[in-house]
Protein backbone atom coordinates (compact mmCIF):
# COMPACT_ATOMS: atom_id res chain seq x y z
CA UNK A 1 0.00 0.00 0.00
CA UNK A 2 2.76 2.38 1.01
CA UNK A 3 4.60 1.51 -2.15
CA UNK A 4 1.56 2.40 -4.22
CA UNK A 5 1.05 5.70 -2.40
CA UNK A 6 4.71 6.54 -2.84
CA UNK A 7 4.67 5.69 -6.52
CA UNK A 8 1.50 7.68 -7.12
CA UNK A 9 2.56 10.75 -5.18
CA UNK A 10 6.01 10.86 -6.75
CA UNK A 11 4.46 10.48 -10.20
CA UNK A 12 1.88 13.11 -9.41
CA UNK A 13 4.51 15.67 -8.48
CA UNK A 14 6.63 14.76 -11.51
CA UNK A 15 3.59 14.77 -13.78
CA UNK A 16 3.04 18.40 -12.86
CA UNK A 17 6.69 19.52 -12.79
CA UNK A 18 7.63 17.81 -16.07
CA UNK A 19 4.11 18.53 -17.31
CA UNK A 20 5.27 22.10 -17.83
CA UNK A 21 7.94 20.79 -20.21
CA UNK A 22 5.26 18.80 -22.04
CA UNK A 23 3.11 21.95 -22.25
CA UNK A 24 6.06 23.75 -23.83
CA UNK A 25 6.63 20.92 -26.29
CA UNK A 26 2.90 20.85 -27.06
CA UNK A 27 2.92 24.60 -27.81
CA UNK A 28 5.70 24.33 -30.36
CA UNK A 29 5.27 20.89 -31.92
CA UNK A 30 1.49 20.75 -31.96
CA UNK A 31 0.12 24.29 -31.83
CA UNK A 32 2.75 26.05 -33.93
CA UNK A 33 3.93 23.01 -35.95
CA UNK A 34 7.41 24.24 -35.09
CA UNK A 35 9.57 21.25 -34.06
CA UNK A 36 11.64 23.12 -31.50
CA UNK A 37 14.67 21.30 -30.11
CA UNK A 38 15.80 24.25 -27.99
CA UNK A 39 13.96 22.62 -25.07
CA UNK A 40 16.88 20.42 -23.89
CA UNK A 41 19.00 23.54 -23.59
CA UNK A 42 16.38 25.87 -22.14
CA UNK A 43 15.40 23.36 -19.44
CA UNK A 44 19.00 23.27 -18.19
CA UNK A 45 19.24 27.03 -18.67
CA UNK A 46 16.32 27.47 -16.27
CA UNK A 47 18.04 25.28 -13.69
CA UNK A 48 21.39 26.99 -14.19
CA UNK A 49 20.07 30.55 -13.91
CA UNK A 50 17.97 29.80 -10.83
CA UNK A 51 20.84 27.93 -9.13
CA UNK A 52 23.56 30.50 -9.73
CA UNK A 53 21.31 33.33 -8.53
CA UNK A 54 20.21 31.43 -5.44
CA UNK A 55 23.78 30.56 -4.38
CA UNK A 56 24.55 34.26 -4.79
CA UNK A 57 21.85 35.05 -2.22
CA UNK A 58 19.25 36.34 -4.62
CA UNK A 59 15.66 35.78 -3.51
CA UNK A 60 14.60 32.34 -4.87
CA UNK A 61 11.35 33.74 -6.32
CA UNK A 62 13.30 36.37 -8.19
CA UNK A 63 15.74 33.69 -9.33
CA UNK A 64 12.83 31.58 -10.60
CA UNK A 65 11.34 34.48 -12.52
CA UNK A 66 14.78 35.25 -13.96
CA UNK A 67 15.03 31.62 -15.12
CA UNK A 68 11.69 31.98 -16.89
CA UNK A 69 12.97 35.17 -18.52
CA UNK A 70 16.15 33.42 -19.65
CA UNK A 71 14.03 30.67 -21.23
CA UNK A 72 11.95 33.29 -23.05
CA UNK A 73 15.18 34.74 -24.45
CA UNK A 74 16.40 31.32 -25.61
CA UNK A 75 13.10 30.79 -27.43
CA UNK A 76 13.33 34.29 -28.84
CA UNK A 77 16.77 33.50 -30.27
CA UNK A 78 15.59 30.26 -31.89
CA UNK A 79 12.50 31.84 -33.39
CA UNK A 80 14.45 34.82 -34.72
CA UNK A 81 16.90 32.44 -36.41
CA UNK A 82 13.90 30.88 -38.08
CA UNK A 83 11.84 33.95 -38.98
CA UNK A 84 14.55 36.53 -39.69
CA UNK A 85 17.39 34.38 -41.03
CA UNK A 86 15.13 31.72 -42.56
CA UNK A 87 16.94 28.82 -40.92
CA UNK A 88 14.63 25.80 -40.69
CA UNK A 89 12.93 25.31 -37.34
CA UNK A 90 14.69 22.01 -36.69
CA UNK A 91 18.15 23.38 -37.37
CA UNK A 92 17.52 26.64 -35.50
CA UNK A 93 16.55 24.62 -32.43
CA UNK A 94 19.57 22.32 -32.69
CA UNK A 95 21.90 25.30 -33.05
CA UNK A 96 20.44 26.95 -29.97
CA UNK A 97 20.49 23.70 -28.02
CA UNK A 98 24.21 23.28 -28.71
CA UNK A 99 24.97 26.94 -28.06
CA UNK A 100 23.06 26.74 -24.79
CA UNK A 101 25.32 23.96 -23.54
CA UNK A 102 28.23 26.40 -23.48
CA UNK A 103 26.03 29.25 -22.30
CA UNK A 104 24.77 27.14 -19.40
CA UNK A 105 28.34 26.29 -18.38
CA UNK A 106 29.14 29.99 -18.48
CA UNK A 107 26.05 30.79 -16.40
CA UNK A 108 27.21 28.23 -13.83
CA UNK A 109 30.64 29.93 -13.87
CA UNK A 110 32.33 26.96 -15.47
CA UNK A 111 30.96 24.36 -13.04
CA UNK A 112 28.91 21.52 -14.47
CA UNK A 113 26.93 21.19 -11.27
CA UNK A 114 25.66 23.51 -8.55
CA UNK A 115 24.29 22.10 -5.29
CA UNK A 116 21.44 23.89 -3.52
CA UNK A 117 21.26 21.73 -0.40
CA UNK A 118 22.10 24.49 2.06
CA UNK A 119 20.19 27.17 0.17
CA UNK A 120 16.71 28.50 0.71
CA UNK A 121 14.51 27.59 -2.26
CA UNK A 122 10.94 28.52 -3.18
CA UNK A 123 9.89 25.15 -1.76
CA UNK A 124 11.49 26.01 1.61
CA UNK A 125 9.77 29.37 1.69
CA UNK A 126 6.36 27.91 0.89
CA UNK A 127 6.94 25.14 3.43
CA UNK A 128 7.61 27.73 6.09
CA UNK A 129 4.69 29.90 5.05
CA UNK A 130 2.16 27.05 5.03
CA UNK A 131 3.73 25.21 7.94
CA UNK A 132 3.92 21.97 5.98
CA UNK A 133 7.00 19.90 6.69
CA UNK A 134 6.32 16.85 4.56
CA UNK A 135 8.27 17.43 1.38
CA UNK A 136 6.09 15.28 -0.86
CA UNK A 137 2.82 16.91 0.22
CA UNK A 138 4.39 20.32 -0.04
CA UNK A 139 5.80 19.88 -3.51
CA UNK A 140 2.48 18.51 -4.76
CA UNK A 141 0.50 21.43 -3.35
CA UNK A 142 3.03 23.88 -4.74
CA UNK A 143 3.00 22.36 -8.21
CA UNK A 144 -0.79 22.03 -8.32
CA UNK A 145 -1.22 25.73 -7.58
CA UNK A 146 1.46 26.77 -10.04
CA UNK A 147 0.22 24.47 -12.80
CA UNK A 148 -3.35 25.68 -12.37
CA UNK A 149 -2.16 29.28 -12.67
CA UNK A 150 -0.18 28.54 -15.83
CA UNK A 151 -2.97 26.50 -17.42
CA UNK A 152 -5.53 29.22 -16.69
CA UNK A 153 -3.27 31.82 -18.32
CA UNK A 154 -2.55 29.66 -21.38
CA UNK A 155 -6.17 28.61 -21.71
CA UNK A 156 -7.13 32.27 -21.80
CA UNK A 157 -4.24 33.32 -24.04
CA UNK A 158 -4.94 30.71 -26.73
CA UNK A 159 -8.49 32.05 -27.04
CA UNK A 160 -7.52 35.68 -27.43
CA UNK A 161 -7.20 37.37 -30.81
CA UNK A 162 -3.43 36.92 -30.78
CA UNK A 163 -3.74 33.37 -29.44
CA UNK A 164 -6.14 32.46 -32.22
CA UNK A 165 -3.71 33.82 -34.82
CA UNK A 166 -0.94 31.82 -33.14
CA UNK A 167 -2.94 28.58 -33.36
CA UNK A 168 -3.86 29.27 -36.95
CA UNK A 169 -0.20 29.94 -37.80
CA UNK A 170 0.61 26.32 -36.98
CA UNK A 171 -2.15 25.13 -39.24
CA UNK A 172 -2.21 27.46 -42.21
CA UNK A 173 0.45 30.14 -42.26
CA UNK A 174 -0.51 31.33 -45.74
CA UNK A 175 -4.08 31.97 -44.65
CA UNK A 176 -3.05 33.90 -41.54
CA UNK A 177 -0.83 36.23 -43.55
CA UNK A 178 -3.55 36.63 -46.16
CA UNK A 179 -5.90 37.73 -43.38
CA UNK A 180 -3.41 40.30 -42.10
CA UNK A 181 -1.83 38.26 -39.30
CA UNK A 182 1.89 38.65 -38.69
CA UNK A 183 3.07 35.02 -38.64
CA UNK A 184 6.64 35.97 -37.73
CA UNK A 185 5.30 37.66 -34.63
CA UNK A 186 3.06 34.73 -33.64
CA UNK A 187 5.92 32.26 -34.19
CA UNK A 188 8.32 34.31 -32.07
CA UNK A 189 5.69 34.67 -29.36
CA UNK A 190 4.82 30.97 -29.28
CA UNK A 191 8.38 29.64 -29.29
CA UNK A 192 9.42 32.16 -26.63
CA UNK A 193 6.52 31.31 -24.32
CA UNK A 194 7.21 27.61 -24.80
CA UNK A 195 10.84 27.91 -23.76
CA UNK A 196 9.94 30.23 -20.89
CA UNK A 197 7.62 27.59 -19.45
CA UNK A 198 10.26 24.89 -20.00
CA UNK A 199 12.93 26.96 -18.22
CA UNK A 200 10.51 27.59 -15.35
CA UNK A 201 10.16 23.85 -15.03
CA UNK A 202 13.96 23.48 -15.02
CA UNK A 203 14.27 26.12 -12.30
CA UNK A 204 11.69 24.41 -10.09
CA UNK A 205 13.03 20.92 -10.57
CA UNK A 206 16.57 22.11 -9.78
CA UNK A 207 15.29 23.64 -6.53
CA UNK A 208 13.23 20.57 -5.69
CA UNK A 209 16.17 18.24 -6.29
CA UNK A 210 18.64 20.71 -4.71
CA UNK A 211 20.94 20.52 -7.69
CA UNK A 212 21.34 22.05 -11.12
CA UNK A 213 23.35 20.11 -13.66
CA UNK A 214 24.49 21.16 -17.10
CA UNK A 215 23.20 17.84 -18.45
CA UNK A 216 19.81 17.94 -16.74
CA UNK A 217 17.99 18.84 -19.96
CA UNK A 218 19.16 15.85 -21.94
CA UNK A 219 16.21 14.07 -23.52
CA UNK A 220 13.58 16.56 -22.34
CA UNK A 221 12.11 16.99 -25.81
CA UNK A 222 11.61 13.29 -26.27
CA UNK A 223 10.13 13.00 -22.79
CA UNK A 224 7.83 15.93 -23.52
CA UNK A 225 6.78 14.44 -26.84
CA UNK A 226 6.11 11.06 -25.21
CA UNK A 227 3.91 12.79 -22.64
CA UNK A 228 1.99 14.71 -25.30
CA UNK A 229 1.45 11.59 -27.38
CA UNK A 230 0.30 9.54 -24.38
CA UNK A 231 -2.06 12.34 -23.33
CA UNK A 232 -3.58 12.53 -26.79
CA UNK A 233 -3.93 8.77 -27.11
CA UNK A 234 -5.49 8.28 -23.67
CA UNK A 235 -7.87 11.20 -23.52
CA UNK A 236 -8.66 12.09 -27.15
CA UNK A 237 -8.98 15.74 -26.09
CA UNK A 238 -10.95 18.25 -28.13
CA UNK A 239 -10.68 21.95 -27.49
CA UNK A 240 -7.94 24.02 -25.88
CA UNK A 241 -8.79 23.31 -22.23
CA UNK A 242 -9.09 19.56 -22.72
CA UNK A 243 -5.81 19.37 -24.60
CA UNK A 244 -3.87 21.27 -21.93
CA UNK A 245 -5.27 18.95 -19.24
CA UNK A 246 -4.59 15.89 -21.38
CA UNK A 247 -0.93 16.90 -21.74
CA UNK A 248 -0.58 17.05 -17.94
CA UNK A 249 -2.44 13.75 -17.65
CA UNK A 250 -0.13 12.24 -20.26
CA UNK A 251 2.95 13.36 -18.34
CA UNK A 252 1.59 11.84 -15.13
CA UNK A 253 0.89 8.55 -16.89
CA UNK A 254 4.35 8.55 -18.42
CA UNK A 255 6.06 9.25 -15.07
CA UNK A 256 3.96 6.60 -13.34
CA UNK A 257 4.96 4.06 -15.97
CA UNK A 258 8.63 5.02 -15.60
CA UNK A 259 8.50 4.97 -11.79
CA UNK A 260 6.87 1.53 -11.71
CA UNK A 261 9.41 0.19 -14.19
CA UNK A 262 12.26 1.55 -12.08
CA UNK A 263 10.78 0.39 -8.78
CA UNK A 264 10.48 -3.21 -9.92
CA UNK A 265 13.80 -3.13 -11.76
CA UNK A 266 12.20 -3.76 -15.15
CA UNK A 267 14.55 -1.14 -16.47
CA UNK A 268 17.64 0.50 -15.07
CA UNK A 269 17.89 4.27 -14.79
CA UNK A 270 20.49 4.26 -17.56
CA UNK A 271 18.05 2.67 -20.02
CA UNK A 272 15.30 5.17 -19.43
CA UNK A 273 16.08 7.42 -22.35
CA UNK A 274 16.29 4.44 -24.70
CA UNK A 275 12.89 3.21 -23.51
CA UNK A 276 11.40 6.69 -23.92
CA UNK A 277 12.84 7.01 -27.41
CA UNK A 278 11.41 3.59 -28.34
CA UNK A 279 8.05 4.63 -26.94
CA UNK A 280 7.98 7.72 -29.16
CA UNK A 281 9.19 5.78 -32.21
CA UNK A 282 6.41 3.23 -31.75
CA UNK A 283 3.81 5.96 -31.25
CA UNK A 284 4.94 7.76 -34.39
CA UNK A 285 5.14 4.57 -36.45
CA UNK A 286 1.72 3.19 -35.55
CA UNK A 287 -0.33 5.61 -37.70
CA UNK A 288 1.94 4.91 -40.68
CA UNK A 289 1.69 1.14 -40.27
CA UNK A 290 -2.09 1.38 -39.88
CA UNK A 291 -2.38 3.34 -43.11
CA UNK A 292 -0.08 0.89 -44.90
CA UNK A 293 -2.33 -1.98 -43.83
CA UNK A 294 -5.31 -0.12 -45.25
CA UNK A 295 -3.29 0.27 -48.48
CA UNK A 296 -3.31 4.02 -48.13
CA UNK A 297 -0.56 5.99 -49.78
CA UNK A 298 1.68 7.85 -47.34
CA UNK A 299 4.01 10.54 -48.67
CA UNK A 300 7.70 10.32 -47.74
CA UNK A 301 8.59 12.15 -44.53
CA UNK A 302 9.86 15.70 -44.89
CA UNK A 303 13.65 16.03 -44.70
CA UNK A 304 13.85 19.68 -43.79
CA UNK B 1 -8.27 59.14 -53.10
CA UNK B 2 -7.58 60.42 -56.60
CA UNK B 3 -10.45 59.03 -58.63
CA UNK B 4 -9.11 58.77 -62.15
CA UNK B 5 -5.74 57.42 -60.99
CA UNK B 6 -7.45 54.21 -60.04
CA UNK B 7 -7.73 52.18 -56.89
CA UNK B 8 -4.84 49.90 -57.78
CA UNK B 9 -1.92 50.86 -59.98
CA UNK B 10 0.83 48.58 -61.12
CA UNK B 11 3.79 50.38 -62.63
CA UNK B 12 6.51 48.51 -64.46
CA UNK B 13 5.94 45.30 -62.51
CA UNK B 14 8.17 42.36 -63.50
CA UNK B 15 8.85 39.11 -61.75
CA UNK B 16 11.65 36.74 -62.61
CA UNK B 17 11.99 33.37 -60.91
CA UNK B 18 15.29 31.49 -60.71
CA UNK B 19 17.29 34.43 -61.97
CA UNK B 20 20.60 33.47 -63.61
CA UNK B 21 19.84 29.74 -63.49
CA UNK B 22 18.79 27.49 -66.36
CA UNK B 23 15.28 27.57 -64.89
CA UNK B 24 14.94 31.33 -65.23
CA UNK B 25 11.33 32.28 -65.93
CA UNK B 26 10.00 35.75 -66.58
CA UNK B 27 6.59 35.30 -65.00
CA UNK B 28 5.68 38.98 -65.27
CA UNK B 29 7.17 41.21 -67.92
CA UNK B 30 6.82 44.94 -67.25
CA UNK B 31 3.12 44.95 -66.41
CA UNK B 32 1.32 48.29 -66.17
CA UNK B 33 -2.25 48.22 -64.97
CA UNK B 34 -4.78 50.64 -63.62
CA UNK B 35 -7.76 49.16 -61.80
CA UNK B 36 -10.52 51.65 -61.07
CA UNK B 37 -12.64 51.69 -57.97
CA UNK B 38 -15.53 49.25 -58.24
CA UNK B 39 -14.13 47.61 -61.34
CA UNK B 40 -14.89 43.91 -61.57
CA UNK B 41 -12.09 42.66 -63.78
CA UNK B 42 -11.89 39.15 -65.13
CA UNK B 43 -8.49 37.75 -66.09
CA UNK B 44 -7.85 34.93 -68.51
CA UNK B 45 -4.72 33.45 -70.02
CA UNK B 46 -3.13 30.12 -70.69
CA UNK B 47 -1.40 28.06 -68.00
CA UNK B 48 1.79 29.75 -66.89
CA UNK B 49 0.78 33.13 -68.32
CA UNK B 50 1.55 34.79 -64.99
CA UNK B 51 -1.96 35.30 -63.60
CA UNK B 52 -1.24 33.86 -60.16
CA UNK B 53 2.11 35.63 -60.03
CA UNK B 54 0.33 38.91 -60.75
CA UNK B 55 -2.06 38.36 -57.84
CA UNK B 56 0.83 37.26 -55.60
CA UNK B 57 2.72 40.47 -56.30
CA UNK B 58 -0.40 42.55 -55.64
CA UNK B 59 -0.99 40.63 -52.38
CA UNK B 60 2.64 41.09 -51.35
CA UNK B 61 3.50 37.37 -51.22
CA UNK B 62 6.72 38.46 -52.88
CA UNK B 63 7.88 41.87 -54.14
CA UNK B 64 8.24 42.64 -57.85
CA UNK B 65 11.67 43.13 -59.39
CA UNK B 66 13.37 46.40 -58.50
CA UNK B 67 11.70 49.42 -60.09
CA UNK B 68 8.21 47.94 -60.11
CA UNK B 69 5.53 49.59 -57.99
CA UNK B 70 2.24 48.52 -56.43
CA UNK B 71 0.08 51.45 -55.41
CA UNK B 72 -3.25 51.06 -53.70
CA UNK B 73 -5.50 53.97 -52.70
CA UNK B 74 -2.61 56.22 -53.70
CA UNK B 75 -0.28 54.52 -51.21
CA UNK B 76 2.89 52.74 -52.34
CA UNK B 77 2.75 49.30 -50.72
CA UNK B 78 5.36 47.62 -52.92
CA UNK B 79 7.77 46.80 -50.13
CA UNK B 80 5.36 46.15 -47.29
CA UNK B 81 5.13 42.59 -46.03
CA UNK B 82 2.27 40.34 -47.02
CA UNK B 83 0.27 40.77 -43.82
CA UNK B 84 0.36 44.55 -44.29
CA UNK B 85 -0.93 44.20 -47.86
CA UNK B 86 -3.75 42.15 -46.42
CA UNK B 87 -5.25 45.16 -44.72
CA UNK B 88 -6.32 46.37 -48.17
CA UNK B 89 -6.75 43.07 -49.93
CA UNK B 90 -9.02 40.09 -49.47
CA UNK B 91 -8.20 36.91 -51.33
CA UNK B 92 -9.75 33.57 -52.23
CA UNK B 93 -7.36 30.92 -53.48
CA UNK B 94 -7.85 28.08 -55.91
CA UNK B 95 -7.50 25.44 -53.22
CA UNK B 96 -10.17 25.62 -50.49
CA UNK B 97 -7.51 24.38 -48.03
CA UNK B 98 -5.44 27.53 -48.50
CA UNK B 99 -8.14 30.00 -47.55
CA UNK B 100 -9.49 28.29 -44.44
CA UNK B 101 -8.06 26.45 -41.41
CA UNK B 102 -9.41 22.88 -41.27
CA UNK B 103 -8.85 22.11 -37.61
CA UNK B 104 -10.45 25.30 -36.41
CA UNK B 105 -14.16 26.02 -36.14
CA UNK B 106 -16.17 28.22 -38.49
CA UNK B 107 -16.40 30.96 -35.86
CA UNK B 108 -12.65 30.81 -35.19
CA UNK B 109 -11.96 31.15 -38.91
CA UNK B 110 -14.40 34.04 -39.12
CA UNK B 111 -12.84 35.75 -36.09
CA UNK B 112 -9.44 35.61 -37.73
CA UNK B 113 -10.90 37.10 -40.89
CA UNK B 114 -12.80 39.84 -39.15
CA UNK B 115 -9.64 41.29 -37.67
CA UNK B 116 -8.03 41.95 -41.03
CA UNK B 117 -6.42 45.36 -40.92
CA UNK B 118 -6.89 45.71 -37.17
CA UNK B 119 -4.41 45.20 -34.36
CA UNK B 120 -4.90 41.79 -32.77
CA UNK B 121 -5.07 42.14 -29.03
CA UNK B 122 -5.61 40.19 -25.85
CA UNK B 123 -9.37 40.17 -25.74
CA UNK B 124 -11.19 36.89 -26.27
CA UNK B 125 -11.54 36.39 -30.01
CA UNK B 126 -15.18 35.28 -30.24
CA UNK B 127 -17.99 36.85 -28.32
CA UNK B 128 -21.74 37.11 -28.63
CA UNK B 129 -21.65 40.30 -30.65
CA UNK B 130 -19.18 38.88 -33.16
CA UNK B 131 -21.12 35.63 -33.43
CA UNK B 132 -24.18 37.61 -34.41
CA UNK B 133 -22.13 39.38 -37.06
CA UNK B 134 -20.88 36.03 -38.39
CA UNK B 135 -24.43 34.69 -38.62
CA UNK B 136 -25.50 37.79 -40.48
CA UNK B 137 -22.65 37.40 -42.96
CA UNK B 138 -23.11 33.65 -43.44
CA UNK B 139 -26.89 33.48 -43.65
CA UNK B 140 -27.16 34.96 -47.18
CA UNK B 141 -25.09 32.04 -48.49
CA UNK B 142 -28.09 29.84 -47.89
CA UNK B 143 -25.86 26.95 -46.81
CA UNK B 144 -26.88 26.88 -43.16
CA UNK B 145 -23.31 27.62 -42.04
CA UNK B 146 -24.69 30.21 -39.62
CA UNK B 147 -26.15 27.36 -37.56
CA UNK B 148 -22.87 25.47 -37.45
CA UNK B 149 -20.49 28.08 -36.04
CA UNK B 150 -18.72 25.58 -33.80
CA UNK B 151 -18.28 22.99 -36.56
CA UNK B 152 -14.72 22.24 -37.63
CA UNK B 153 -14.09 23.61 -41.10
CA UNK B 154 -12.39 20.34 -42.08
CA UNK B 155 -15.79 18.63 -42.11
CA UNK B 156 -17.23 21.01 -44.74
CA UNK B 157 -17.35 20.24 -48.47
CA UNK B 158 -15.07 22.05 -50.90
CA UNK B 159 -17.91 24.29 -52.07
CA UNK B 160 -18.92 25.16 -48.53
CA UNK B 161 -15.31 25.96 -47.69
CA UNK B 162 -14.92 28.21 -50.72
CA UNK B 163 -18.15 30.01 -49.86
CA UNK B 164 -16.83 30.47 -46.32
CA UNK B 165 -13.48 31.67 -47.70
CA UNK B 166 -15.37 34.18 -49.82
CA UNK B 167 -17.19 35.56 -46.79
CA UNK B 168 -13.90 35.60 -44.85
CA UNK B 169 -12.19 37.52 -47.64
CA UNK B 170 -14.90 40.17 -47.75
CA UNK B 171 -16.25 40.51 -44.20
CA UNK B 172 -13.80 43.24 -43.24
CA UNK B 173 -14.53 45.27 -46.38
CA UNK B 174 -11.15 45.21 -48.14
CA UNK B 175 -10.44 47.74 -50.88
CA UNK B 176 -9.62 44.98 -53.34
CA UNK B 177 -10.72 41.38 -53.72
CA UNK B 178 -8.52 38.85 -55.53
CA UNK B 179 -10.13 35.64 -56.76
CA UNK B 180 -7.72 33.12 -58.26
CA UNK B 181 -9.60 30.38 -60.14
CA UNK B 182 -11.51 29.98 -56.91
CA UNK B 183 -14.05 27.64 -58.45
CA UNK B 184 -11.61 25.48 -60.41
CA UNK B 185 -11.58 22.59 -57.94
CA UNK B 186 -15.37 22.49 -57.53
CA UNK B 187 -17.86 20.44 -59.50
CA UNK B 188 -19.63 22.49 -62.20
CA UNK B 189 -22.84 22.95 -60.26
CA UNK B 190 -21.09 24.08 -57.07
CA UNK B 191 -18.72 26.22 -59.13
CA UNK B 192 -21.70 28.01 -60.57
CA UNK B 193 -23.22 28.63 -57.15
CA UNK B 194 -19.95 29.98 -55.74
CA UNK B 195 -19.50 32.24 -58.77
CA UNK B 196 -22.98 33.65 -58.37
CA UNK B 197 -22.31 34.20 -54.68
CA UNK B 198 -19.10 36.01 -55.53
CA UNK B 199 -20.94 38.35 -57.85
CA UNK B 200 -23.67 39.02 -55.31
CA UNK B 201 -21.17 39.85 -52.56
CA UNK B 202 -18.99 41.98 -54.82
CA UNK B 203 -21.99 43.99 -55.98
CA UNK B 204 -23.51 44.33 -52.54
CA UNK B 205 -20.26 45.43 -50.87
CA UNK B 206 -19.07 47.38 -53.93
CA UNK B 207 -15.62 45.80 -53.70
CA UNK B 208 -13.14 46.31 -56.51
CA UNK B 209 -12.42 42.81 -57.78
CA UNK B 210 -9.91 40.95 -59.94
CA UNK B 211 -11.03 37.44 -60.83
CA UNK B 212 -8.82 34.93 -62.59
CA UNK B 213 -10.73 32.26 -64.44
CA UNK B 214 -9.80 29.53 -66.89
CA UNK B 215 -13.21 29.73 -68.46
CA UNK B 216 -13.83 32.20 -71.30
CA UNK B 217 -17.59 32.10 -70.92
CA UNK B 218 -17.23 33.07 -67.28
CA UNK B 219 -14.73 35.79 -68.13
CA UNK B 220 -17.20 37.31 -70.57
CA UNK B 221 -20.28 36.96 -68.44
CA UNK B 222 -19.03 38.36 -65.14
CA UNK B 223 -17.60 41.77 -64.38
CA UNK B 224 -17.16 44.91 -66.44
CA UNK B 225 -13.63 44.58 -67.77
CA UNK B 226 -11.56 41.74 -69.17
CA UNK B 227 -7.83 41.32 -69.50
CA UNK B 228 -5.97 38.52 -71.19
CA UNK B 229 -2.43 37.59 -70.19
CA UNK B 230 0.22 35.82 -72.19
CA UNK B 231 3.85 35.15 -71.30
CA UNK B 232 3.84 37.59 -68.42
CA UNK B 233 2.23 40.44 -70.31
CA UNK B 234 -1.27 41.85 -70.59
CA UNK B 235 -2.05 41.46 -74.29
CA UNK B 236 -5.74 42.31 -74.38
CA UNK B 237 -7.60 44.79 -72.17
CA UNK B 238 -11.31 45.18 -72.92
CA UNK B 239 -13.61 47.70 -71.31
CA UNK B 240 -17.24 47.03 -70.57
CA UNK B 241 -18.32 48.64 -73.84
CA UNK B 242 -15.76 46.73 -75.88
CA UNK B 243 -16.62 43.30 -74.59
CA UNK B 244 -20.39 43.69 -74.39
CA UNK B 245 -21.23 41.76 -77.53
CA UNK B 246 -18.17 39.54 -77.73
CA UNK B 247 -18.35 35.78 -78.06
CA UNK B 248 -15.76 33.20 -77.09
CA UNK B 249 -14.72 33.05 -80.73
CA UNK B 250 -14.10 36.79 -80.81
CA UNK B 251 -11.88 36.35 -77.77
CA UNK B 252 -9.88 33.63 -79.49
CA UNK B 253 -9.42 35.92 -82.50
CA UNK B 254 -8.37 38.77 -80.22
CA UNK B 255 -5.86 36.46 -78.58
CA UNK B 256 -4.38 35.34 -81.89
CA UNK B 257 -4.09 38.87 -83.17
CA UNK B 258 -2.50 40.22 -79.98
CA UNK B 259 -0.10 37.37 -79.32
CA UNK B 260 0.74 36.61 -82.94
CA UNK B 261 0.30 32.93 -82.07
CA UNK B 262 -2.24 30.39 -83.09
CA UNK B 263 -4.71 29.62 -80.37
CA UNK B 264 -3.96 26.04 -79.44
CA UNK B 265 -4.10 25.99 -75.71
CA UNK B 266 -6.73 23.57 -74.57
CA UNK B 267 -6.21 24.67 -70.98
CA UNK B 268 -8.43 27.64 -71.74
CA UNK B 269 -11.61 25.69 -71.66
CA UNK B 270 -14.27 26.51 -74.16
CA UNK B 271 -16.69 25.24 -71.57
CA UNK B 272 -19.21 23.34 -73.65
CA UNK B 273 -19.81 20.80 -70.91
CA UNK B 274 -20.23 23.51 -68.32
CA UNK B 275 -23.65 24.38 -66.91
CA UNK B 276 -22.43 27.96 -67.10
CA UNK B 277 -23.33 27.83 -70.76
CA UNK B 278 -27.00 27.34 -70.15
CA UNK B 279 -28.48 30.70 -69.33
CA UNK B 280 -31.27 28.91 -67.38
CA UNK B 281 -34.01 31.25 -66.33
CA UNK B 282 -31.89 34.35 -66.02
CA UNK B 283 -30.94 36.81 -68.72
N1 LIG C 1 7.49 30.26 -56.92
C1 LIG C 1 7.87 30.04 -58.19
N2 LIG C 1 9.13 29.62 -58.47
C2 LIG C 1 9.52 29.42 -59.74
N3 LIG C 1 8.74 29.60 -60.81
C3 LIG C 1 7.48 30.01 -60.62
C4 LIG C 1 6.98 30.26 -59.30
N4 LIG C 1 5.69 30.66 -59.39
C5 LIG C 1 5.40 30.67 -60.71
N5 LIG C 1 6.47 30.28 -61.44
C6 LIG C 1 6.51 30.20 -62.92
O1 LIG C 1 6.07 31.44 -63.41
C7 LIG C 1 5.23 31.25 -64.53
C8 LIG C 1 3.88 31.87 -64.28
O2 LIG C 1 3.21 31.10 -63.29
P1 LIG C 1 1.76 31.46 -62.76
O3 LIG C 1 1.71 32.89 -62.42
O4 LIG C 1 1.45 30.50 -61.68
O5 LIG C 1 0.85 31.17 -64.02
P2 LIG C 1 -0.74 31.09 -64.16
O6 LIG C 1 -1.34 31.36 -62.83
O7 LIG C 1 -1.09 32.11 -65.18
O8 LIG C 1 -1.04 29.72 -64.64
C9 LIG C 1 5.17 29.77 -64.78
O9 LIG C 1 6.12 29.45 -65.77
C10 LIG C 1 5.57 29.16 -63.46
O10 LIG C 1 6.22 27.94 -63.65
MG1 LIG D 1 -2.58 30.18 -61.56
Amino acid sequence: MDVLVNLLSASFYEGLAFGLVAIGVYLTFRVLAFPDLTVDGSFALGGAVAAILIVNDINPWLATVAALGAGLCAGLATSLLNTKLRITALLAGILMMVALYSINLMVMTGRSNIGLLRQVTVFDQVSQFLGIDDKVTLSIIFMVVLTVIILVILNWFLRTEIGLALRATGENEQMVRGLGGNTDMTTVLGVSISNGVVALSGALIAQHDSTADVGMGLGMIVMGLASVIIGEALFHPRGVTAILLAVIGGTFTYRLFINIALRYNWVSAGNLKLITALLVIIALAIPYIQKKMRHEWVPPAARM
Amino acid sequence: MNGNEGLLQLKGVSKIFGRATIDEVTALDNVNLNVHAEDFMTIIGSNGAGKTTLLNVIAGVYPPERGGKTIINGKDITNLSEHKHAQYIGRVYQDPHTGTASKMTIEENMSLAMLRGQARGLSIATNKQRRDQFCEALAPLGLGLENRLTTQVGTLSGGQRQALALVMATISQPSLLLLDEHTATLDPKTARIVLELSEVIVQREKITTMMVTHNMEVALRYGNRLIMMHKGRIIVDLSHEQRKNLTVNDLVTAFERASGEHFADDTILLSTADPDEKPDNEQ
